[in-house]
């Protein structure tokens, strides 16, 4: 079998066989990416030099057998907005083109620990914004399927790249979609953690209260594989949660999840803060001990691939009437219902119900993100790091010519929304209703996990569009992150799996969303979906390979 | 469009926000504003009154450090991409007083 | 000046915390160092970086929000106050607006002649600026990010006082109670306590408060009296033409003795302040504020107190002694050695308030130990020394902490008590001094001090002043 079309659990495999060495998987896929990546684009650097020493590096460590785990020499991309140590990391974006970080993001640390092999870094919507990764400075990166649509966005070139054979597995980041949407349009499987599952040290951040790290792989058992390794606690930050301290209330539906029993307190019961007391806090005076964390070696809340099991029975499915009606794609229509009809024949039982708020969403995610995004951006002024421009009369002026040079369009107009929302006369009318609305749709969602396991949704209202027919109209591109803006507002766990092609040929990708810190079921269900497309012989999953690839 | 905004208030949040926009980019913007607030006003159909707002979405607190020192000396790292520096500085144009 | 005016003073004040690292990151706080040196991505704003709450800031913010008589809020946040300036590595400051720590607090303070009540609005943590220097060469500015994310409390009093002694009284008064506390070592000088003036005048007797002006760049108590009395007068002067006061932010130049407003185009002053994402609230409950309660130190009334009951030294030594925590340590440390507390509080009220007026210091800067004061007590009260030899060793305990008792013994400085001695020294004095001994003799009273001298010089000083005159005179009187 071709190396570049195997999976990374596989190579992981084969290469502690002995039956490959790390050198030649590495090499393998920096000759795909000679052949694809004029092509495809996926990359903003790809570290040559770097990663055959690694190679040998972690081959030696295989060897002596001080790396075991089944990522131990596999190729991973990272997302261009992770932080790696002395490797430029751009965001995309010109204000950034030769930041070389001093330090690298913990979950790449994580990765490295595991003994992956990074390989270089992939393009992206600048700042993470956008859906299409048109907005990279570096240039569009193209959809692996068909070379004149779009990969999705904002981490298109972690998907393309896996799409395109060019590494078996990648990092992305979701603030609103990213992951999961460039994994629909590009037929891989991308996953969303619970928000605070993965440490964002490291990650620049667009929407910090948003912003989540995951996995995008060819299948299920490689994104449960890389979570397993990507996910800690990490007292760097304060919003990582030790998850080996939250255990899941299935058996308890109008509990939701809530902390062990020292605490006994719920998290679905205290999410409004201001309440705090009656939060999750452990010490009378401390709260939550985040310090004992014993939890990167898998254990309690860190073991995914155990949901790997292909068995649907009985798991209560919910698919919201609100994400089935105007606007979704007829053909994606199509797919994802055969999907979920499937799904039902295993034995699961699917149920619709109304959500409600849907489109309330966007707004309200666009308010909190560019808000956010306004202040995150700030830092990046000509004088620390990055881009100054050239000529400037005085300390403002010097400001603004580097900020007006060196964004782009999509990042200065967030900036400017969000600037706008927080002025003063305007905080309490836009931020803090948006607030209120991220609220309600928590709410929402803990009324519908009261009664189900997991609920369906498509991953975008359509397969991947044609480059350059979204940057038009702003408000129509928002529009497409309709059905997944709402699980980061949420902060709750979402996987979007392949279900087929539609009549031209581009994958169509469907979402399983999962209650906060249940995972594991949207892992099993995904899993399951996966095997019986697979035996089905619908074209999804495993069975797009590896005639999805260009060649 | 129901939002008006001003010239004013394009210049005021290109001085919040640090950007200098040319003639036609303000233009733009103001549309893009416009447009977007439009639509973020369909929130207000939602009556929110007795919401509290969400900014966390776990109610986790309390995350403290301990206060001990364990840096060295990062004035290396710290200036590693500066665009400018000199004597171990960030050099900037001149400040006001 | 036809009409009279009274003026309206509030004041925000920021201290520098004694932490041993900064509010979000484990960077040293220390004073000093190589530009940068004392950085790292948090404090520095890297892409990427993130906060992490210092504990230890918390807690002293609690400890003086109680000592403030505040109420602690149960739930606080942080929250970010978005400007661009160079010495603000991130563009924007994490600091506290919607949720302080602290609010609704008062210290009380005496001036002009009574007690009066300095109301405090509110209390906040937040992280301090990195330094900007002027680099004449090349007209530029250069950013030094030691200082970025050293912890302060703002203290924002509400507009109680009227006068630069007032202000004065509340400023000691806080950085009485917050030294007491050991929070902050409170040096205007060296900024790590630093007051903004907000300040406005009205005639005498009206209703509504004038407008006011906030005035920065005050770095000692002299140049707050100066700048109250500089912004009061100007205030007023242009009330008098027949012109308003703008509210605006005003630069003290205390060598000019003039303010200069700080406006400019780009200075919106709209900080779009809103929760930080990237920190969690801060629960305390009562427990927490019970522990920082029991931990509060005695303050100084209490001291004052136990003092009258316990020392028996004067009400105004007691004052002057328990107006620095440092010193009054020092005095209970000594007293307790030596067990002469009266002995111990005259080497502070004399000696040590002597020295550290000739050298311009505060009682905050008192090297030496108790123990060794403790010492050289005992060497006075046992008659080991004479006064004026434990003058002169005491001076090398404030100034290098020697130990007193290896020092008179190094240099031999003990009394002689070997009364032959001082009685062949004194034969010689006499014989040597006819005309002395004949004024004295005379019933000039004043010419034994000359015979006094002598005799201890031909000691070397080393004789019981005391006796060297009662000795003398008999001699005098007998040999008559």
């Amino acid at each position: 079998m071709d190396i570049t079309s195997m999976t990374a659990v596989e190579l992981g495999k084969s290469i502690k066989e002995g039956k490959l060495s790390v050198a030649e998987v590495v090499s393998a896929f920096l000759r795909r990416m000679d052949m694809v990546e004029k092509d495809v684009r996926g990359f903003v650097t790809i570290d040559r030099e770097g990663v055959l020493l690694r190679a040998k590096e972690v081959q030696k460590l295989i060897d002596e057998g001080k790396l075991k785990g089944p990522l131990a020499g596999v190729p991973v991309a990272v997302k261009d907005n992770l932080c790696t140590k002395g490797l430029r990391t751009t965001c995309g974006s010109k204000i950034l083109e030769d930041f070389k970080p001093a330090f690298t993001a913990e979950a790449v640390r994580n990765l490295e620990k595991a003994g992956a092999v990074i390989i270089g870094k992939t393009n992206m919507d600048e700042f993470a914004m956008g859906s299409t990764t048109e907005t990279s400075f570096f240039g569009a990166a193209r959809n692996p399927w068909n070379l004149e649509h779009v990969p999705g966005g904002s981490s298109g070139g972690s998907c393309a790249a896996v799409a395109a054979c060019e590494c078996p597995f990648a990092l992305g980041t979701d603030t609103g979609g990213s992951i999961r949407q460039p994994s629909s349009f590009c037929g891989v499987v991308g996953l969303k953690p619970t928000y605070g599952t993965v440490s964002r040290y490291g990650l620049i951040a667009y929407g910090s209260s948003l912003d989540q790290i995951g996995p995008i792989a060819k299948d299920v058992t490689d994104c449960a594989a890389a979570l397993e390794v990507l996910a800690s606690y990490d007292s760097k930050d304060s919003t990582s949660i030790d998850r080996s301290r939250v255990s899941a209330f299935s058996a308890r539906p109008d509990r939701g999840v809530s902390l062990d029993e020292e605490s006994g307190l719920s998290l679905s019961e205290g999410h409004a803060f201001d309440r705090g007391v009656s939060g999750v806090s452990l010490d009378e005076e401390s709260g939550l001990s985040l310090s004992e964390g014993h939890a990167l070696d898998g254990g309690e809340g860190y073991d995914f691939m155990s949901a790997l099991v292909n068995d649907v029975r009985g798991m209560r499915i919910g698919i919201p009437r609100d994400y089935f009606g105007d606007g979704l794609d007829r053909e994606v229509k199509e797919r994802i219902l055969a999907a979920i009809k499937a799904l039902k024949d295993r034995g699961a039982m699917v149920e619709e119900f109304d959500l409600s708020l849907v489109r309330y969403a966007i707004p309200a995610y666009y308010v909190i993100a560019s808000a956010e995004a306004s202040s995150n951006l700030s830092r990046f002024d000509g004088v620390k790091y990055g881009y100054r421009a050239g000529e400037y009369e005085g300390l403002h002026n010097m400001y603004k010519r580097t900020r007006q040079e060196g964004f782009g369009a999509e990042v200065k107009r967030r900036i400017m929304l969000g600037s706008f929302v927080l002025s003063s006369g305007y905080y309490d009318a836009y931020y803090l209703k948006a607030l209120k609305v991220k609220a309600l749709i928590k709410e929402a969602f803990d009324r519908a996990f009261a009664r189900f396991d997991v609920i369906i949704a498509p991953a975008a209202p359509t397969t991947a569009p044609k480059l350059g027919e979204s940057l038009r109209d702003p408000i129509k591109m928002y529009l497409g992150d309709i059905y997944t803006v709402s699980v980061n507002l949420a902060g709750l766990p979402g996987i979007s799996v392949p279900v087929g092609t539609d009549s031209k040929g581009l994958p169509v990708g469907m979402q399983f969303i999962g209650n906060c810190f249940e995972e594991n079921k949207i892992i099993r269900a995904a899993f399951s979906l996966e095997q019986t497309l697979a035996d089905m012989g619908v074209k999804g999953g495993k069975a797009l390979w590896p005639e999805g690839m260009i060649r | 469009m129901k939002n008006k905004i001003s010239d004013e208030t394009i210049e005021y949040v290109g001085i919040l926000a640090k950007l200098e926009l040319s003639c036609e980019e303000k233009e733009n913007a103001k549309a893009d504003m416009e447009k977007m607030l439009d639509y973020i006003d369909i929130l207000n159909e939602l009556d929110t009154e007795d919401v509290a707002p969400l900014s966390h979405v776990f109610p986790v607190n309390n995350v403290f450090r301990e206060d001990a020192v364990s840096q060295r000396d990062g004035s290396e790292d710290t200036l590693g991409n500066a665009p400018l520096s000199k004597s171990g500085c960030f050099k900037v144009p001149k400040t006001i007083g | 000046m036809a009409r009279r005016y009274d003026t309206v003073i509030g004041l925000e004040v920021h201290v520098e915390l004694a932490t041993k690292t900064k509010i979000f990151c484990s960077c040293s706080t220390e004073f000093g160092g190589a530009p940068n040196s004392h950085t790292c991505p948090v404090c520095t704003g890297m892409p990427g970086a993130l906060p992490v709450l210092n504990r230890q800031v918390v807690e002293y913010a609690l400890a003086i929000g109680l000592a403030a008589n505040c109420e602690i809020s149960r739930v606080c946040k942080f929250d970010r106050k978005n400007y661009f300036y160079p010495d603000n590595p991130q563009n924007y400051q994490i600091s506290q607006l919607y949720l302080p720590i602290a609010a609704n607090g008062f210290v009380e303070i005496e001036a002009g002649g009574g007690k009066k009540r300095v109301r405090i609005h509110e209390m906040h943590m937040e992280e301090d600026a990195g330094k900007l220097i002027h680099d004449e060469w090349d007209d530029t500015s250069l950013v030094d990010f030691n200082r970025s994310g050293v912890p302060l409390v703002e203290i924002v009093s509400e507009p109680d006082m009227c006068s630069a002694e007032e202000v004065i009284a509340y400023l000691e008064k806080l950085r009485m109670i917050i030294q007491y506390l050991g929070a902050s070592d409170c040096k205007l000088e060296e900024g790590s306590m630093r007051a903004d003036v907000n300040l406005s005048v009205r005639e005498a007797g009206a209703e509504s408060l004038g407008t006011r002006t906030e005035m920065k760049n005050l770095n000692s108590f002299k140049a707050i009296a100066r700048a109250i009395e500089a912004e009061r007068m100007r205030q007023i002067e242009l009330l008098e033409a027949g012109k308003e006061v703008i509210q605006e932010t005003r630069r003290w130049d205390d060598n000019k003795e003039v303010s200069f407003a700080m406006r400019s185009k780009e200075d919106a002053q709209d900080y779009r302040y809103f929760p930080d994402p990237d920190l969690v609230p801060i629960v305390i409950s009562d427990q927490w504020i019970e522990q920082i309660r029991a931990r509060q130190p005695e303050f100084r009334t209490e001291k004052l107190e136990r003092y009258r009951r316990v020392f028996d030294i004067p009400q105004y030594d007691a004052e002057i002694i328990t107006a620095s925590k440092h010193m009054a340590d020092i005095f209970e440390a000594a007293s307790a050695i030596c067990g002469k507390p009266k002995k111990v509080s005259n080497w502070l009220m004399v000696e040590t308030l002597r020295l550290l007026k000739e050298r311009n210091m505060e009682p905050e800067e008192i090297a030496f130990s108790p123990e060794n004061l403790a010492k050289l007590v005992e060497l006075t009260e046992g008659k080991a020394i004479n006064s004026s030899v434990a003058k002169d060793v005491f001076e090398r305990i404030f100034l290098e902490d020697v130990d007193p008792v290896v020092y008179v013994d190094e240099h031999g400085l003990r009394m002689v008590h070997d009364e032959g001695e001082l009685e062949g020294a004194l034969k010689c004095v006499i014989r040597e001094n006819p005309q002395a001994v004949f004024d004295y003799r005379s019933g000039k009273e004043k010419a034994l001090g000359a015979l006094v001298g002598q005799t201890m010089k031909a000691m070397k000083g080393k004789a019981d002043p005391g006796l060297v005159n009662r000795k003398l005179r008999e001699m005098l009187s007998a040999d008559k």
